[in-house]
């Protein structure tokens, strides 16, 4: 560590450091998740999986060069990603759970994305897990955020 | 350096779990879809199903078929191959898989003609026109009848047989065995029972060469 750098930064950084590296687990485990769903177990992802998948893939890539340095500016880098995937998973669950009705649908072809592949406990579905992982991560990218402007 | 530490671990762990979730998941249902097409025979062959080859041959290629699918007639031709290159010894039993919307009115079409005798040329006549009447993966029933003709097809009578409930039932017995099998994609194979380990030619060649040597006449 730079013995220059006033103490408050040092402790923000010290602080900031294990938001964004738990936002990166998050992200981590969810596309592991996320390939493990569709490459091993070759269950076919739908559109609406993809515009998820486009939004969390990218998190896992991004959010280590935020760490090494600490760069908190990842966050302003990494929130529209979570933001935008968090409103993709949303619907999705809606589209599954019956809310939002058959018309607005935008995959007509291929996988229909109101079906339930997975259904654990009765009610964790895959869409259900990416709103919990885009939340967590929104949280903690926040969370990183206005420790370090404080 | 705590830090790079902890990241390093944290990452190699993670991909740890994946490949040995990813190995163990696999070994799994290798065992489940051998047990079950081992023990659930009738589900594999129909009675219904078209046959090519020697009835009693002692290695059989059972293979779920869409005629709208790329890579089923890539694959077509090279089973042939394998069945001449062992005359008698293979027999080859079709399933009908039309996953592509709009494939199971060719399916009808295929069965159609196989009233007429002449499924094998008539399926052999789509699956090299395959591009003209699937334009875009997406089949077109109107598009196929103009390659079916000179193979000497009754097209008139081939139109009304093609809505018979008897072919409805066929193509829906199809697809419920598919389904029952865990066959996904087209095209999927079974060589006496066993499923392929994993998908493509040389995996095909070595199950049907194993089942060819195991079954030799000594």
């Amino acid at each position: 560590m730079n013995t220059m750098e006033p103490s408050a930064r040092m402790h923000n950084d010290t602080t900031a450091w294990p938001l964004i590296f738990g936002a990166w687990l998050v992200a981590s485990v969810s596309t592991l998740g996320a390939l493990f769903f569709g490459e091993v177990m070759q269950l076919p992802p739908c559109v609406l999986c993809w515009y998820q998948r486009i939004c969390m893939f990218p998190l896992v890539l991004i959010l280590p060069v935020g760490l090494f340095p600490l760069d908190r500016k990842i966050v302003r880098y990494a929130l529209p990603l979570a933001a935008i995937g968090w409103l993709f998973a949303v619907f999705h669950v809606l589209l599954i759970a019956g809310v939002i009705p058959e018309s607005i649908k935008p995959c007509t072809q291929g996988v229909p994305c109101s079906e339930k592949v997975i259904e654990w406990f009765g009610f964790v579905t895959i869409p259900l897990l990416s709103v919990v992982a885009f939340s967590t991560i929104i949280a903690l990218l926040i969370l990183a955020h206005l420790r370090s402007s404080k | 350096m705590k830090q790079k530490t902890l990241f390093i671990v944290a990452a190699v762990v993670l991909l740890v779990v994946f490949l040995v979730g990813t190995l163990i998941y696999k070994s799994e249902r290798n065992e489940q879809s051998a047990q079950q097409s081992g023990a659930n025979g009738s589900v594999l062959v129909r009675m219904h199903s078209p046959t090519l080859g020697n009835a009693d041959a002692p290695v059989v290629i059972v293979e779920f078929l869409d005629p709208a699918c790329e890579t089923c007639r890539v694959f077509y031709p090279l089973v042939k191959q394998m069945m001449a290159a062992n005359p008698d010894r293979i027999r080859l039993v079709l399933r009908y898989a039309p996953f592509h919307t709009g494939s199971d009115k060719v399916v009808a079409v295929l069965e159609a003609a196989r009233k007429q005798g002449k499924f094998w040329p008539a399926l052999e006549a789509l699956l090299a026109a395959q591009a003209d009447w699937a334009p875009n993966h997406t089949p077109q029933v109107a598009l196929v009848w103009k390659h079916l003709e000179g193979l000497g097809l009754n097209l008139e009578q081939m139109r009304a047989d093609m809505t018979s409930p008897a072919i409805a039932n066929v193509i829906a017995q199809d697809l419920a065995d598919a389904r029952f099998l865990k066959v996904t994609k087209t095209p999927e194979f079974f060589v006496n029972r066993m499923p392929l380990p994993s998908f493509g030619y040389e995996q095909l060649k070595k199950l049907v060469d194993n089942a060819l040597k195991a079954t030799q006449p000594r």
